[in-house]
């Protein structure tokens, strides 16, 4: 090798300016790895987005027919429901990739690096972010083909689709946290199992005021539906106005669709941060 | 800054993993361009002593320079300054060779085009020019370690770590790996290098540290860790089972020490001074003693003898140490 083709040693920044840069730099090729990703394994992709689709027509079709939703239908009931659902099984992508960086020592590596710390943990949520939106599209045209509708216009809707896309937000920190935390990508198989009651103990498929007092009160308060019952509201379900129930919870769902993310973000992205920045095991 | 004589300077190390001592009170000093063995057996400490240089675990205890930068002070620049392939290839496996290499080049904050000239580099470097454009994960083991390699090597580092790099390879891709060590020591880089394979050590190391329990508990310039244990040694096959103890008798006269007896493989060795005169002495002993001989030697002692020696452990018995 030759000393002219020697590259530079980087200086590190000192300036809060400058370290930020660096970090906006190293997330976005982290970001750009994730993407490349789902180019080259198409097939992965195509998976990840057609289990929201078959929980859809399978929760629509096998109990929509027998599910009276007074005032409403069933199918564009649970709607909002799959799309919280969708964001909820994210955490799993999350975890598993974020466990298997750490498990074939890529996350020694960038450790070892001198890259902003923060980046590998916000890389992972922002393609996550890209990977949930491309979820929720299609969660949404197989809705509309079921005969999901907005009913109050476009822009609630879209109020909904980003209180949608903050419980993702949220629960990326608590997959990378996980993540970080497990013993190897082998361990989402705690999660997978995890992530069910929280789905169905929620309003995401049968409205809490129909369950025995103690469990509605427990899935009300679930953050997720928090989420779908804001949802309902934003895109004007039909049904919601007959089956909401007149507790707080019920009767806050926007200003807790919108806490709830906020507080499990505040809670999990500094745990995760200082999680990879301690596993100097 | 002028450039420090050593390239590895650690003194006192101590890191804790609840009960265990990891590290207990290591030392380190690796001159500038060389490449130093850490050698001992599994648990021994080696990866934590990685670890703590690399500045991926932090000591609790000691004081260490790397590249001329302190570990614990200056993390940051001592990153800018080495590379570190671990146990497992560190790679990402659906990504192709040049994007995994272009992609830690932009992460080590060299520019696009620089990442890019680099990895072709790197890539031509290390023998991968024609599998660049193809997953990692199609690679085969050899391959994937200098992938692996190459990716420690972006920022040309002045210090070069790997951890047990020829570990569950296939005998072709661990002389490939060796290569490929030994061109990056020639061009100038400190490596330290930990295995548990003394050949390995043997052939690639300048010095070596021997450590046990998290401490060095001997160094040296692998042949002077061979003569330390008493240089020459003679070894003597029989044929016969019964004549093991006259044989014993004989060696132990000429080599005035006890001898190492091995029954079942009807050998008797000892370590001798005078390689000439000891051998001579003790065909013609054993002839006078009506001893028949199936092979009779002097060599020197293996690394592994060494080992053993030392450590007084088995190196392929890892029982009772947590990995």
């Amino acid at each position: 090798m030759t000393v002219a083709s020697m590259p530079p040693i980087p200086e590190i920044p000192r300036s809060p300016l400058g370290r930020l840069r660096w970090a906006a730099a190293d997330g976005w090729t982290l970001t750009r790895r994730a993407l490349t990703h789902w180019v080259k394994r198409p097939d992965q992709l195509v998976i990840g987005l057609a289990f929201p689709v078959l929980v859809v027509l399978m929760m629509g079709y096998l109990f929509g027919g027998q599910m009276e939703v007074p005032g409403g239908d069933y199918r564009e009931f649970i709607i909002p429901g799959m799309f919280a659902m969708t964001m909820v099984f994210g955490v799993e992508a999350t975890f598993t990739a974020v466990a298997a960086d750490a498990a074939k020592g890529v996350s020694d590596r960038f450790r070892a690096m001198p890259m902003s710390p923060s980046a590998v943990v916000v890389g992972r949520g922002a393609a996550d972010m890209v990977d949930s939106l491309a979820a929720l599209s299609v969660t949404a045209l197989c809705g509309l083909a079921m005969g999901w509708r907005v009913h109050d216009g476009i822009v609630p809707a879209l109020a909904g689709l980003g209180l949608l896309l903050l419980l993702r937000f949220a629960l990326v920190w608590v997959g990378v946290y996980l993540g970080l935390i497990a013993k190897g990508p082998e361990s989402v198989m705690i999660i997978q199992i995890l992530v069910w009651p929280i789905g169905f103990l929620s309003s995401a498929m049968v409205a809490p005021s129909t369950m025995p007092g103690w469990l509605g009160s427990i899935a009300e308060w679930n953050p997720m539906s928090a989420t779908v019952t804001a949802c309902r509201d934003l895109f004007g379900d039909p049904a919601q106005a007959a089956l909401a129930s007149d507790s707080w919870a019920a009767e806050n769902a926007l200003l807790l669709a919108v806490a709830w993310p906020l507080a499990i973000a505040a809670v999990f992205f500094p745990l995760a941060v200082r999680r990879y920045r301690a596993m100097g095991r | 800054m002028t450039e420090p004589q050593f390239a590895i300077d650690a003194a006192g190390l101590r890191k804790t993993y609840g009960a265990t001592r990891a590290l207990d009170g290591l030392d380190l000093r690796v001159p500038a361009g060389t490449v130093h063995g850490v050698l001992g057996p599994n648990g021994a400490g080696k990866t934590t002593c990685v670890r703590v240089l690399a500045t991926l675990a932090r000591p609790d205890g000691g004081r260490a320079v790397v590249a001329g930068h302190d570990v614990v002070r200056d993390p940051g620049r001592v990153r800018t300054r080495i590379g570190l392939v671990g146990q497992h290839a560190a790679v990402d496996e659906v990504l192709t060779g040049r994007q995994n290499l272009v992609m830690f080049g932009r992460l080590y904050h060299l520019g696009a085009r620089w990442a890019r000239r680099r990895a072709d580099e790197l890539l031509e470097r290390f023998r991968l020019a024609d599998a660049a454009d193809r997953p990692a994960g199609q690679y085969s083991g050899g391959m994937r370690r200098r992938l692996d390699l190459a990716a420690g090597m972006i920022l040309a580092p002045s210090v070069l770590f790997l951890d047990e790099p020829t570990t569950g390879l296939d005998p072709r891709s661990r002389i490939e790996v060796w290569d490929a060590v030994r061109s990056l020591a020639d061009g100038g880089t400190t490596v330290l290098l930990t295995t548990q394979y003394l050949e390995e050590a043997d052939r690639l190391a300048d010095a070596i540290s021997v450590i046990d329990r998290g401490r060095v508990i001997a160094g040296g310039a692998p042949d002077e860790l061979k003569s330390r244990l008493g240089g020459d040694h003679l070894e003597i096959v029989l044929e016969d089972p019964g004549a093991l103890d006259r044989a014993a008798a004989v060696v132990a006269r000429i080599a005035g020490t006890e001898p190492e007896v091995d029954a079942d493989a009807l050998r008797v060795g000892a370590p001798v001074r005078d390689r000439v005169g000891a051998l001579t002495g003790a065909v013609r002993a054993l002839d006078e003693a009506d001893v028949r001989v199936a092979d009779i030697g002097v060599r020197r002692p293996t690394l592994d003898e060494v080992f053993l020696h030392l450590t007084g452990d088995p190196t392929d018995e890892n029982e009772e140490v947590p990995a």
